[in-house]
């Protein structure tokens, strides 16, 4: 059906009488992409093997939410914690004491701000992107964070977004900038409560600035009746450290779209990723590191874990420009399919056009190793203990890759309830 | 403990096992030798509970049990452990933990309690010790890349700490040099006692210079055709399996 939807006209929203808070010009250039742009359908590459009917056929309303409780949902109890509910930020469950060496506003108030300003939006694409524009054009609110020069931020920061409603929307917009010689750690994590057939379609902009260090994870746990749609627009400086871990555990559909521009010499950057499906779930991984100077490495790691009638979709683009020498960048992704019918579709993307580099990628797809299963059954393991305990194995290697402890014992627990693991 | 009663079973509709009659006792140590293709290894997939093999007839006493009607894990738990002739390697899988696990499900199923951390630990070191396996190598991924040997000796560790009640050696001294093959027949020496029984499977007598048997028995053409005492392995080492087949021919 949504193959079908030609229209012009993106009759998606109902804005409720909200305004979108980012500047009027850049609202404007949104609008105009909008006004001629048609929903993505399986024809359009970028979305060959994620159907968007489900969206495209749903109208969505811009709704404050009410929560009361975010004990559940907090990652880090020492953690200077943002709480942003169906997009918009909930000052009376965020943390009111700023740590030094941190800006931290809503992007309301972050208007008039000139670093905001002039970084707003600098390496996301507009033209061409529905779900940015319809952000850009609807933005309700979000966090600006700066994690000012030299600063080592002890604590974490947590960013908890809280989905809430019937067809709710949420355009959170992110700005987080690592100042020079910073270093941070910020956990972003998405949940919802008392949610049906809500849409998140954010957006999160980081800018890692000369020699700072930012590790970032992302947890995706919102139910499996929602939709997710959210881009990281990343821009890194010369020396500089930059890993994210994208754990997604539930949601309906989700795509994710990880873009990292590594304009400097000397960077890091690391990808890790671990999506675990089950029911009729969709998750899709996009992502694209861009190597545009030499002497960086970057190291990609995804792996799935699919059962029942779920799928899975990984993309891993790799640029590596002219005159971008000596780049070392591994790329890979596993998946274990545990059903007849579960899915995955897998392309790793490799563009190669300096001659002095190291690069390799893989992908690898296949089903729980049986002869594995049967040695630790005959052990005395039940079969259903056998196949977790291999399934976690493999799962692991990305979840040790998670550096704060905190964060990986949040997943562990989420792992336990939704999948019935021991830790 | 165990009684096998005219055993037939075929894998893809061709018949390996058929008719194999074989009876061990508590306290014995019986060997299985035979040349290939005889069954040996069938015989030890069967008994473990491999689910490629189809049992067209026959039966097997476990202790009083229906072996053949439990599931892997339950024959496991019933007390019979198989070492495997080739160990498979399980990255990511910590050989102790998953060790703990099994040993917990064990206790389980009998109705006792869960082993406590410090007595595991303690365990891990007085048995790893009886193989002579680095506490390290005990602590690492199941078999990831561990030697033929060290995998061999893996084997025995896990013997030591399930104490079954029946073991059967499949084929535990193929690829393993003097040494190797002291240390594991030793630890499967240190760990016999009156209680329980060795169901010894090999191709050559070189093991049962280590591994004193109490039985020998011929495996040939799926059945055994000749039982003995430790000289008939010297025997099949002098003579071949050649007068054997000729035997029976008459």
């Amino acid at each position: 059906m949504s193959e079908l939807l030609n229209s012009t006209e993106i009759d998606l929203i109902d804005t409720n009488g909200f305004v979108g808070v980012l500047a009027a010009d850049y609202k404007q250039k949104a609008s105009k992409v909008l006004d001629t742009i048609q929903f993505p359908t399986t024809r359009t590459e970028a979305w060959k093997y994620t159907r968007l009917g489900k969206i495209s056929n749903k109208k969505f309303t811009i709704q404050k939410g009410t929560i009361s409780d975010i004990s559940n949902y907090k990652i880090s109890k020492e953690a200077y914690t943002i709480v942003l509910v169906n997009g918009m930020m909930d000052t009376s469950l965020s943390s009111k004491i700023l740590p030094d060496g941190v800006i931290c506003t809503s992007i309301k108030e972050a208007i008039s701000n000139d670093k905001f300003n002039s970084l707003l939006g600098k390496n996301l694409n507009l033209e061409n992107e529905i779900f940015h524009s319809i952000n850009t054009q609807n933005a309700t609110d979000g966090s600006f964070i700066v994690i000012k020069e030299k600063t080592t931020l002890e604590k974490s920061i947590q960013l908890i977004h809280i989905l809430t409603g019937e067809r709710t929307i949420s355009n959170v917009r992110n700005i987080i900038i690592s100042e020079k010689s910073s270093q941070a750690h910020i956990v972003q994590s998405f949940f919802s409560e008392n949610a049906n057939e809500s849409f998140t379609n954010g957006v999160t902009e980081i800018f890692v600035e000369e020699n700072a260090h930012l590790s970032f994870d992302k947890i995706q746990f919102e139910e499996d009746t929602c939709f997710h749609i959210s881009t990281e627009q990343v821009e890194q400086a010369k020396n500089s450290t930059f890993t994210i871990n994208t754990i997604t555990l539930n949601g309906g559909l989700v795509r994710n779209n990880l873009n990292i521009e590594v304009k400097g010499q000397n960077c890091c950057t690391n990808l890790n990723g671990a999506y675990l499906l089950k029911g009729n779930q969709h998750v899709d991984n996009h992502t694209m590191v861009d190597h545009l100077a030499p002497k960086c490495e970057s190291h990609e790691l995804y792996k799935g874990v699919v059962n029942d009638k779920s799928t899975a979709v990984f993309n891993g683009k790799v640029f590596v420009r002219k005159d971008s020498q000596k780049i070392n960048a591994f790329q890979s992704n596993a998946n274990v399919l545990l059903s007849d019918e579960a899915t995955i579709n897998s392309k790793p993307e490799l563009e190669i056009y300096a001659d002095d580099v190291k690069c390799s990628h893989g992908s690898t797809t296949g089903q729980l190793n049986e002869e594995a299963v049967f040695y630790l059954r005959a052990r005395g393991l039940s079969e259903k203990s056998a196949r977790k305990l291999i399934i976690s194995a493999f799962i692991d290697e990305v979840i040790k890759k998670i550096d704060n402890d905190e964060v990986k014992v949040f997943v562990f627990g989420l792992l336990h309830k939704r999948f019935d693991w021991e830790i | 403990m165990i009684s096998i009663k005219n055993l037939h079973a075929s894998i893809d509709g061709k018949e390996i096992l058929k008719g194999l009659n074989l009876e061990v006792k508590a306290g014995e140590v019986h060997a299985i030798m035979g040349p290939n293709g005889a069954g040996k290894s069938t015989l030890a997939s069967v008994l473990a509970g491999r689910e490629e093999y189809e049992i067209t007839a026959g039966t097997v006493d476990f202790d009083g049990k229906d072996l053949l009607d439990l599931k892997i894990e339950d024959r496991a738990r019933e007390g019979l452990f198989l070492a495997f002739q080739y160990p498979i390697e399980i990255p990511g899988v910590s050989n102790v933990n998953f060790l703990r696990a099994a040993l917990n499900e064990i206790k389980e199923y009998k109705g006792e309690d869960p082993i406590n951390a410090k007595d595991f630990l303690k365990l891990v070191r007085e048995k790893s010790a009886i193989v002579e396996l680095d506490a390290k190598l005990a602590s690492r991924s199941v078999n990831e890349g561990f030697s033929g040997g060290e995998k061999k000796r893996n084997e025995i560790f896990q013997m030591a700490m399930l104490n079954p009640k029946l073991a059967i050696l499949d084929e535990t001294d193929s690829g393993l040099d003097i040494d190797a093959l002291r240390i594991v027949a030793n630890g499967v020496n240190k760990l016999k006692t009156s209680e329980n029984a060795t169901i010894v499977i090999t191709h050559y007598q070189r093991l049962l210079d280590y591994i004193v048997p109490d039985f020998v028995h011929v495996l040939y053409d799926g059945k055994i055709v000749k039982s003995g005492t430790k000289e008939l392995a010297l025997e099949l080492e002098e003579r071949g399996y050649d007068w054997i087949k000729e035997e029976l021919a008459l």
